[in-house]
C-alpha cells in the first residue's frame, strides 16, 4: 500500500464531525465513487457505504483475518486498511469471485467439504487461497497451512478448509477431482 | 442389536441397507424405504452455497432504515456500589437519541429460573469490570461511544473477589443477596453407596488434585442485535443468538410485554460455543431503546465487550479419590470440585451439576461420591462452552485413570477396557446409558496410531497419549419446569411439491438447518433442495429449546420425522385411491410415489400432494420431541439424563521440548461413536472443529485476569487471548463409529461436543509418556511443563499442580443407593424413598432392562 492519505486540514462538518470525502477505486472489477467519513476503514466502506457484507470483521484490530480482502491481488486486512488508501486501486471481495451465476472452484469446494461450517471466517480463507493457487498451482498441505495461517477459524479446525483448496486446485489444473471418501466418511 | 463398526460406505451389500431391524427412531408404516436416500450421504449443506457467496446475512449485517447504534457504558470497577450516575453531559450531544440506565429496567433475568439475577443495565451494584451501566442510541457509534464517554458514574469501590479461595474466605461483602451463604452460590453434596467403605476395600487408592483454567468460547463472530419496535405494541429482536426461546421470554419479562408482542429471531452465528446461549444485556437493552425511541437500533460489541460477556468455561479446582481392584476395576470415587463462577449465576447451576454427573457414563464407577461449590467472584460470568462442565472433571478423571494404570504396572488401555460401563445399563448416580460404542472407539485409535509399538517406546520428548469421553444428546430435562415439548417441527406441502419446514431450532454453523432438510427430505422422499426450512423466529416457527446441550439433531430430528411421517400420510391415502394401489405397497422415493412391486406405476411427489390437496384440502403437519423420562428421583437428578451419551476416544502424539517445555501435537486420531451419521460430512467437520477446540483448550487458551488491578482481564484481545491457527493445529485422523441408538432419529447421537472431551487430557498423557513429567492443569503451557521437567531434574516431584484445596465444610451428602444396591432412584432422607429388591444380587455389575421401561 502506498503513504497513507494524510489527514490533516479535514474539514468539519456543521455537526463537528469531518466532512466526507470521496474516494474512487474499483470493487470487484466495477468503478466505484463514494463519499465517506475519512476516517473509515476500507472494511466499513465496504459494509456500510458499498453494502458489500459479505467481508467479515471479528476485531476490527487486525486480529483475527476475517476482513481479508484483495487489493490489486494481493490479501490485505480490510479493518486496517483507511477507505481513502482504496483510492485507485483494484478492490476484490468475495462478492467478486463467483462468475456470473457459476461458483468459482474454491467456493464450490468450500461448499462441498463443508468448509464453511458457520461461515463467517469462509470469504477471508477463500480469498487468500484465490491468490495461493494463482501463483502456486499445486500447492503441498505444508504450504496451504502457511498461507491460510492469517486466519482464525474458530469451526473447522481448518482440516476441512485444507481439503477444499486442494480439492480446487486440481479441479482448477483441470482435473477430474472429487471429494475423497475417506474424508467425509473417516477411515 | 448389532454393533456396527463400520463406516457407512461398508455398511452392508447396497451401501446403507439395514440388514436387521432399524435401530432408532425411523419412519414408520407405508412407504418405509429399505434404504436411506438422503440420511447418511454426503449431500451439501442447504446454506453452504450462500455462505461461500458471501450473501449469508450474519446479525451485524442487517441494517434497516432509520437505524439507530447503540453502545454500552461498561463497569470499570470489579465491585462496587453505584453511587450516582449523570447522564445530562451525554443527552445533550447533537446525535444521541437516548441515554439508558439500570433504572429504566428494573426487573432482572437469568437463564436459569433459579438465578435470575441479572439487570439489562446495572441498577445500583456492579460486580465485574466489563458489567454494562448505561447504554446510548445515537445516530452512529462514534457518537454513541462519545456519548458513553460524557456519562459520569460515581462507585463506591467493594472488595473485590477474584478466586474461589478469596471467595470462601470472604464471606462479606456478598457479590449476591442468594445463593448457600457468604459468597458460594452452590453447593451439592450427593453419595451413591458408600464410598469411604469402597475406598477402604479397595486394592489401591489414588488421590490426586488438578485444575482446569477458564477459557472462552471465541466465536469469530462478534454478537450483534437489531431491534425493531411497532406502534402497534410489538417488538422485534434479530440477534445472533443459540437460544431464541429463552431470549423471547427474558425480553417479555424485562420489557413487561405479553411474550405474544414479542418476536425474537435467531440470525444463523457466526459461530456460538456455548457463547451466545444466554441471554444478553444488550439484547434486552435494544430492545428497550428501539421503544424509547421509535427507530430500529443496532449494536454490535466489540471483541474487548465479547471477552467480558464470556459466559465460558469455569475455572474448576478438582480433587479425586479413587479407589480400584488389583486389575484396576474401579470400586469407589469420590469428585470434588471447587468453581469460579464469575459475576453471575448464568447456567452456573447446571453446570456445578456437570462437574459431577458425567464421571460414570463411561467406566462403570461402583460407588460414587460428589461435592461441588461454585463461588461468585468479581469477573466475567462463567457459563456453557462447548462440553459444558464435563471437560475438567474428564480431564482429570482420564489423567488419573494412566497414573492408576502406571501404579499398578498395568496397561491403561486394558484398564479402561474392562472398566467400560456396558451397553443399556445404569450408572451409580441414575443415567440410563444405551448404545455405547466406546470399545470400538478405542480399538481404532489403538490400531490407527500404532499404539503399542509407540506407548513408552518413543524416544525421549516424544510421546503418546490416549483418553475417552462421553457426552449428552441433549439434556433430559428443559431449563424452566414444563410438561411440553423440547422441540416442534411444522410441515407445510403444496401442490408445487415444495416443501416448507419449520422449526425454532438455530443454525450455529453446526448445520441443523441441513439436518432437519436432509431427514424431511428423506422420509419423503425427495430431494433436500426441494425443501425450504424457516427456522429459529418465535413468530413462525414452532418451539425448539435451542442450539445447546447437543439436543438438535436428536430432538429436532425425531419431531421431524414424526412431522414427516404425518405428513406423508395423506399423500399416501390419496395415491393409493386414485392409483387403487395398498397403502403397504407405496414407496416415497426419487421424488415419487410408487408401486414397490411394480416401480413404473406411480407419480410425481408434486402430484400427490395436488391428489391430497384435491380430496381432504391444504396439507400441514406438526411433530414434536420430549425426552423419556429419567429414572433418578433425588434433588440433582434432572442434570445428566439424556436420551443418548455419544463416546469418543482420541490418541495424541506430542514432541515436547525439553529445552523449552513446548509442546507440539502432531497427530490426533480420534474415532467418535455417533450413533448414525444423519449426514457424514457434517459429523466430520464436527469432529474435527471438537478435535481444534480442545487442542486451544489443551495448550494455549486462558482467561487470565490482573487480581492487583482490580481483578481486569490480561488480555481482551484475539491478539493476546491465545488460539491455534493454521500453525499450531495438528493433523487429524477420524473413525466414525456407529452404534445406533434406540432413542436416536435414524439412531444418530450428538457429535458437537463429546469429540472434543478426550483431547486435553490425551495430550496430558502424551506429555508424560514423552518427557516423564505431569501437568495436572490445562492449559499445558511450556512453562508449565519445563518447570515440572526442571523440578525432575533436581530430583523432585516432575509435576506441576495444584498442591491444595481451600477449606469447605461439606454438607452430610444425600445418599442415593445406586441400581444395584437396592434403590429407586431416590435419596434415602426423602420420605418417599422405597427400597426395592435386587435385581441382580449376584453382584454389583447391575444390568438395566430397557424393556421395562
Ligand atoms: S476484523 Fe479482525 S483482522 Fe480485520
Ligand atoms: S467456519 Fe466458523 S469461523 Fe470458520
Amino acid at each position: 500500500m502506498s503513504a497513507p492519505v494524510p489527514l490533516t486540514h479535514i474539514t468539519r462538518a456543521r455537526n463537528g464531525r469531518p466532512a466526507k470525502r470521496r474516494a474512487q477505486f474499483t470493487v470487484n472489477g466495477e468503478p466505484v465513487d463514494v463519499l465517506f467519513a475519512p476516517h473509515k476503514t476500507l472494511l466499513e466502506v465496504l459494509r456500510e457505504d458499498l453494502n458489500l457484507t459479505g467481508t467479515k470483521h471479528g476485531c476490527e484490530l487486525g486480529e483475527c483475518g476475517a476482513c481479508a480482502v484483495l487489493v490489486d491481488g494481493e490479501p490485505v486486512l480490510a479493518c486496517l486498511v483507511l477507505g481513502l488508501d482504496a483510492e485507485g486501486r483494484d478492490v476484490t471481495t468475495v462478492e467478486g469471485m463467483a462468475d456470473g451465476p457459476a461458483l468459482h472452484p474454491i467456493q464450490e469446494a468450500f461448499a462441498q467439504y463443508g468448509a464453511a461450517q458457520c461461515g463467517y471466517c469462509t470469504p477471508s480463507f477463500m480469498l487468500t487461497a484465490q491468490v495461493l493457487l494463482e501463483k502456486n498451482p499445486s500447492p503441498s498441505r505444508d504450504e496451504i497451512r502457511e498461507a491460510l495461517s492469517s486466519s482464525i477459524c474458530r469451526c473447522t479446525g481448518y482440516v476441512k478448509i485444507y481439503e477444499a483448496v486442494e480439492l480446487a486446485a486440481a479441479r482448477m489444473r483441470g482435473e477430474e477431482a472429487d471429494i475423497l471418501e475417506e474424508a467425509i466418511y473417516g477411515r | 442389536m448389532g454393533v456396527s463398526n463400520g463406516t457407512p460406505k461398508d455398511n452392508g451389500a447396497n451401501g446403507h441397507g439395514q440388514t436387521t431391524e432399524p435401530v432408532g427412531r425411523h419412519p414408520r408404516g407405508e412407504g418405509e424405504r429399505s434404504d436411506s436416500a438422503v440420511v447418511g450421504k454426503p449431500f451439501v449443506k442447504v446454506d453452504s452455497r450462500s455462505k461461500v457467496l458471501g450473501t449469508m446475512k450474519f446479525a451485524d449485517d442487517l441494517t434497516l432504515p432509520r437505524m439507530l447504534h447503540a453502545k454500552l457504558l461498561r463497569s470499570t470497577e470489579a465491585h462496587a456500589r453505584i453511587v450516582s450516575i449523570d447522564t445530562t453531559r451525554a443527552e445533550a450531544l447533537e446525535g444521541v437519541y437516548a441515554v439508558l440506565t439500570g433504572r429504566s429496567m428494573p426487573i432482572t433475568y437469568g437463564i436459569l429460573p433459579v438465578s435470575q439475577d441479572e439487570h439489562a443495565l446495572c441498577v445500583d451494584r456492579v460486580r465485574y469490570i466489563g458489567d454494562p451501566v448505561a447504554a446510548v442510541a445515537a445516530v452512529d457509534e462514534e457518537t454513541a461511544e462519545a456519548a458513553c464517554r460524557a456519562i459520569d458514574v460515581v462507585y463506591e469501590r467493594l472488595t473485590a473477589i477474584d478466586s474461589v479461595k478469596t471467595a470462601l474466605e470472604t464471606p462479606e461483602p456478598r457479590i449476591h443477596d442468594y445463593g448457600e451463604e457468604g459468597n458460594i452460590h452452590k453447593r451439592v453434596d450427593l453419595e451413591f453407596g458408600n464410598v469411604d467403605e469402597a475406598l477402604a476395600s479397595s486394592h489401591h487408592v489414588r488421590e490426586d488434585l488438578f485444575f482446569y483454567e477458564g477459557n472462552t468460547h471465541l466465536p469469530l463472530e462478534q454478537h450483534a442485535s437489531l431491534a425493531e419496535w411497532h406502534p402497534d405494541g410489538k417488538v422485534t429482536l434479530w440477534s445472533s443468538t443459540q437460544t431464541p426461546h429463552y431470549v423471547h421470554r427474558a425480553l417479555a419479562k424485562v420489557l413487561e410485554l405479553p411474550p405474544s408482542r414479542v418476536r425474537v429471531v435467531a440470525i444463523p452465528n457466526g459461530g456460538g460455543f456455548g457463547g451466545k446461549s444466554d441471554i444478553f444485556n444488550h439484547e434486552i437493552v435494544v430492545a428497550k431503546l428501539a421503544m424509547v425511541t421509535g427507530r430500529p437500533v443496532k449494536i454490535c460489541l466489540t471483541r474487548e465487550e465479547v471477552f467480558y460477556c464470556h459466559r465460558g468455561r469455569h475455572p474448576v479446582l478438582m480433587r479425586f479419590r479413587t479407589g480400584v481392584d488389583e486389575r484396576g476395576r474401579i470400586l469407589g470415587m469420590h469428585s470434588q470440585t471447587y468453581i469460579d463462577g464469575g459475576a453471575y449465576g448464568s447456567y452456573g447451576v447446571a453446570s456445578t451439576f456437570y462437574t459431577g454427573a458425567l464421571q460414570t457414563v463411561t467406566y462403570h464407577v461402583d460407588r460414587y461420591k460428589f461435592d461441588s461449590v461454585r463461588c461468585f467472584t468479581n469477573k466475567p460470568p462463567c457459563g456453557p462452552k462447548r462440553g459444558h462442565g464435563t471437560p475438567q472433571p474428564r480431564f482429570g478423571l482420564e489423567v488419573q485413570i494412566d497414573k492408576i494404570a502406571a501404579d499398578l504396572g498395568l496397561d491403561p488401555i486394558e484398564v479402561r477396557k474392562q472398566n467400560l460401563v456396558e451397553p443399556h445399563s445404569m450408572t451409580a448416580n441414575w443415567l440410563r446409558v444405551g448404545s455405547m460404542g466406546l470399545g470400538p472407539c478405542i480399538d481404532k485409535v489403538v490400531e490407527g496410531s500404532d499404539w503399542y509399538s509407540k506407548f513408552r517406546k518413543l524416544p525421549y520428548g516424544r510421546g503418546v497419549g490416549l483418553a475417552c469421553g462421553s457426552y449428552l444428546s441433549g439434556a433430559g430435562l428443559p431449563i424452566y419446569w414444563n410438561d411440553m415439548p423440547h422441540s416442534g417441527v411444522q410441515i407445510k406441502l403444496d401442490r408445487s411439491g415444495g416443501v416448507a419446514v419449520f422449526c425454532g431450532a438455530t443454525d450455529i454453523g453446526q448445520g441443523s438447518d441441513s439436518v432437519l432438510a436432509f431427514i424431511v427430505a428423506d422420509v419423503l422422499g425427495i430431494d433436500p433442495v426441494d425443501i425450504r426450512v424457516v427456522c429459529g423466529d418465535t413468530d413462525l416457527t414452532p418451539v425448539d429449546l435451542g442450539s445447546y446441550s447437543s439436543r438438535v439433531t436428536l430432538m429436532m430430528g425425531n419431531a421431524a420425522i414424526e412431522a414427516a411421517e404425518r405428513a406423508r400420510a395423506p399423500l399416501a391415502e390419496a395415491v393409493s385411491k386414485k392409483l387403487s394401489i395398498p397403502r403397504s405397497r407405496l414407496v416415497f422415493g426419487g421424488n415419487r410415489v410408487f408401486d414397490a412391486e411394480n416401480p413404473e406405476t406411480g407419480v410425481t411427489f408434486a402430484e400427490a400432494v395436488q391428489f391430497a390437496e384435491t380430496s381432504i384440502g391444504t396439507i400441514g403437519s406438526t411433530g414434536s420431541y420430549k425426552p423419556p423420562r429419567a429414572p433418578g428421583r433425588y434433588k440433582g437428578a434432572g442434570v445428566g439424563p439424556s436420551p443418548a451419551y455419544s463416546y469418543s476416544a482420541a490418541v495424541a502424539e506430542v514432541d515436547v521440548d525439553p529445552e523449552t517445555g513446548l509442546v507440539a501435537v502432531e497427530r490426533i486420531w480420534i474415532a467418535h461413536d455417533i450413533g448414525r451419521s444423519i449426514n457424514p460430512t457434517l459429523v466430520m467437520g464436527q469432529v474435527e472443529g471438537s478435535v481444534y477446540m480442545g487442542l486451544g483448550e489443551a495448550l494455549m487458551e486462558a482467561m487470565e485476569y490482573r487480581g492487583n488491578r482490580g481483578v481486569v482481564h490480561k488480555f481482551p484481545s484475539m491478539l493476546e487471548y491465545k488460539s491455534p491457527t493454521t500453525m499450531e493445529m495438528c493433523d487429524v485422523v477420524t473413525y466414525l463409529i456407529e452404534d445406533p441408538d434406540p432413542n436416536g432419529p435414524y439412531g444418530a447421537k450428538e457429535v458437537g461436543q463429546g469429540p472434543l472431551l478426550p483431547i486435553m487430557p490425551a495430550v496430558a498423557n502424551a506429555v508424560f509418556d514423552a518427557v516423564g513429567v505431569r501437568v495436572d492443569e490445562v492449559p499445558i503451557s511450556a512453562e508449565k511443563v519445563l518447570k515440572a521437567i526442571l523440578a525432575k531434574a533436581e530430583g523432585k516431584d516432575g509435576r506441576y499442580g495444584p498442591a491444595k484445596t481451600p477449606a469447605v465444610e461439606w454438607h452430610e451428602p444425600h445418599r442415593v443407593p445406586p441400581p444395584w444396591e437396592g434403590g429407586d432412584g431416590r435419596a434415602i432422607d426423602d420420605p418417599k424413598h422405597m427400597p426395592v429388591p435386587l435385581a441382580d444380587p449376584s453382584g454389583h455389575r447391575y444390568k438395566h432392562d430397557m424393556s421395562g421401561d
